[in-house]
């Protein structure tokens, strides 16, 4: 038998551990969220990403209690959560700030909620040595929060806040403190650990790598509402709006009018330029505005005209950008536009037959880019 | 050279400020009352030249911390001393800790007008606020007419010239001393500490008892022990607002310098008194450093 994927927001007959209704936060005369429904299923990953201010630390402080919804309704395993403080809550969280207490050593941080719930002595020994052994902090339990690096104290707040097996765990950026390869480190760490330990977490990042390479679903958020939810290859290859597709990673947004032709449109777009061809199942009236959104690393660049590409533009390159693995060529079209056009080195640098000022061509298939309504 | 110079200057402060007047208190402890201006012998005559300098030191001795020890006012007057501070600093403490815990917690934009609030006092004299507080406390005072407008009370309450009137007066004058330090280490509290706290399964209480207090121990040690270590000597407040029952070493040394003329007893007392605030000095020492070892 084939794997099965998981997916269980698929499934009707799968009841979600999470259900937000109709919630509004406000403070004062802002919205933080506004009217916002959404499910989360046991055993997700699950991805809050957008921009500071964009409701989704709110969203999360109120899934801990530290927050109450100004309107509307959070289920937690069915249990309507209203007047349910902090400290009484299945879920526990891990702080941006971590919030390790400076005067408790490693043992003592990781064993605090445990003492809480009054577990026995020995039970208590027997967690927090394997949470302990989890996070590979073992050589660290005696040591106080201020001996230790950045890294480890990182995995203390995580050790800590799984300590008490909770059924939801939250993740206030948890990676922000971490330099860029340690976090990377530490992505897969978290979802090794999320996969043993099977708890739900929900993190909140605007770091869209860091969400798209731990999440199982990501919501993407923009003032107070989550724009599209889906898996990171769903947002990545079918961004369902100008917004997602401009937020998560590179992307050429060309506006022009739909015309249907033979199963797709034809998108006029600029004077004197060729009609560009998108094979699309969705429906635009003739001459309607919309967006074409196509990623550079799908955009082919050439010096010769290509014989058969359904599409293809002629441009000059003003701007090679050199990332090493790739390079971004920024190509200007007749008519101003830029384009950016990304390619893998897989030749020496010295081999490269591109360079500044040639004239070249961009070409792409008709399912490459995505037809947004904007 | 200029290194040494900038240690220097400290120093020679020191020097000069602290440890010559220390010098000749503790060379007048060791001398003989004398009927005589300066009323205490012998005297350093440096024109009888070595000779003078051996009769000097002959006429040194430790009669006077011999007689501390065989007047059992004085013994009696430290352990008062020690008492009442003790005593007083733990009410500062019980006052000083809630003040300081609202502030803390007080919007941004207020907290510097309730710092100025704390600190406003010390702009009128010490001097002239332990007088008003005798108009306060008096049988005839504000407090006794209210009490008796409101029906409390029936009869005037004797609380002047009480040991009562003595805490209130060094709760009333030292707590600023209490507030500051504590309010300085819960200021600097990260809030999300409470926070983490609660979502591990602690009440408000809980969370307060185990992460707050913890965190302001320094504080709460530096104030107390700012409050102590002036209290223990303290004279203006005992002598204005305590009784002739109010045994404190503070009053004791007065009387012996300004009373009885006693100069060599009257130092005698204060080199003990400086002796006995050494250990409580010497651990508020520690703490601080301990404090900035923790911080840096």
């Amino acid at each position: 038998m084939a794997p099965t994927v998981f997916s269980p927001w698929d499934d009707p007959e799968e009841k979600p551990l999470i259900q937000f209704t109709g919630v509004t936060k406000r403070f004062g005369e802002f919205t933080a969220i506004d009217n916002l429904s959404q499910d989360i299923y046991a055993r997700e990953f699950f991805a809050l990403l957008g921009p500071s201010g964009c409701g989704k630390t709110t969203m999360m402080r109120m899934l801990a209690g530290f927050e109450t919804p100004s309107e509307g309704q959070i289920l937690i395993g069915g249990q309507d959560m209203a007047g349910i403080p902090p400290n009484k809550r299945p879920v526990n969280m891990m702080f941006q700030s971590y919030a390790l207490f400076p005067h408790l050593s490693v043992w003592e941080n990781i064993a605090f909620g445990l003492k809480r719930e009054g577990t026995a002595k020995d039970q208590i020994e027997v967690r927090v040595s394997e949470m302990l052994r989890l996070t590979r902090l073992d050589r660290f339990a005696k040591r106080k929060p201020h001996q230790i690096s950045g890294g480890q104290r990182q995995r203390v707040a995580l050790a800590r806040s799984l300590a008490k097996a909770p059924k939801l765990l939250l993740l206030d950026e948890p990676l922000g403190a971490l330099d860029a390869k340690l976090r990377e480190e530490t992505q897969f760490e978290l979802m090794d650990i999320q996969e043993k330990t099977g708890t739900t977490f929900v993190i909140v990042t605007h770091d869209q790598e860091e969400a798209m390479t731990v999440a199982s679903r990501v919501a993407v958020m923009d003032e107070g509402r989550i724009m599209q939810v889906a898996t990171p290859a769903v947002i990545y290859e079918q961004p369902s709006s100008v917004y997602v597709a401009d937020f998560i990673g590179d992307v050429n947004i060309i506006e022009g009018a739909a015309n249907p032709g033979d199963d797709g449109y034809d998108i006029t777009w600029a004077e004197g330029q060729p009609k560009l061809h998108v094979k699309t199942e969705k429906s635009f009236a003739p001459g309607q505005k919309c967006f074409l959104a196509m990623r550079p690393e799908k955009v082919v660049i050439s010096a010769e005209e290509p014989a058969d590409a359904p599409n293809r533009v002629q441009g000059q390159i003003i701007d090679i950008a050199y990332l090493g693995n790739l390079s971004t060529y920024h190509v200007q079209l007749a008519d101003g536009t830029m384009m950016k056009a990304q390619i893998a080195n897989t030749r020496r640098l010295s081999r490269r037959s591109l360079t500044w000022e040639d004239r070249v061509w961009l070409s792409w298939t008709d399912t490459a880019p995505v037809l947004l309504e904007g | 050279m200029r290194r040494w110079l900038l240690i220097g200057i400290p120093y020679l402060w020191l020097l000069a400020l602290f440890l010559v007047p220390f010098l000749i208190v503790l060379k007048i402890s060791l001398s003989d009352v004398a009927l005589a201006r300066p009323p205490y012998l012998p005297q350093l005559d440096l024109s009888a030249g070595w000779e003078g300098i051996k009769t000097f030191f002959a006429g040194l001795d430790f009669d006077n911390f011999v007689f501390l020890t065989t007047d059992d006012l004085y013994w009696r007057a430290y352990i008062s001393s020690v008492q009442i501070a003790g005593l007083a600093t733990l009410f500062t403490l019980l006052v000083g800790y809630p003040i300081a815990y609202g502030m803390a917690m007080a919007p941004d934009h207020w907290r510097p007008t309730l710092m100025l609030l704390v600190i406003l006092p010390f702009w009128t004299s010490f001097l002239i606020r332990v007088y008003s507080w005798m108009g306060i406390l008096s049988s005839e005072g504000l407090l006794n007419q209210f009490l008796l407008w409101i029906g409390l009370i029936d009869q005037p309450l004797t609380i002047l010239n009480t040991n009562v009137a003595v805490y209130i007066g060094i709760v009333y004058t030292y707590l600023p001393f209490m507030i500051l330090p504590i309010y300085a280490t819960l200021e600097k509290m990260d809030g999300a500490l409470l926070e983490a706290a609660e979502d591990l399964g602690c009440s408000r209480l809980t969370a307060f008892w185990l992460i707050t207090i913890p965190l302001s121990k320094q504080g709460i040690i530096a104030g107390c022990f700012l409050v102590f270590i002036p209290t223990i000597g303290e004279f203006v407040i005992p002598s204005l607002l305590g009784g002739s029952g109010t045994l404190m070493i503070g009053k004791i040394l007065w009387e012996e310098f300004f009373n009885n003329r006693d100069w060599p007893v009257a130092s005698a007392v204060a080199v003990v008194l400086l002796l006995i605030l050494i250990v409580p000095i010497i651990l508020f020492q520690r703490n601080e450093q301990k404090q900035r070892e923790r911080e840096g």
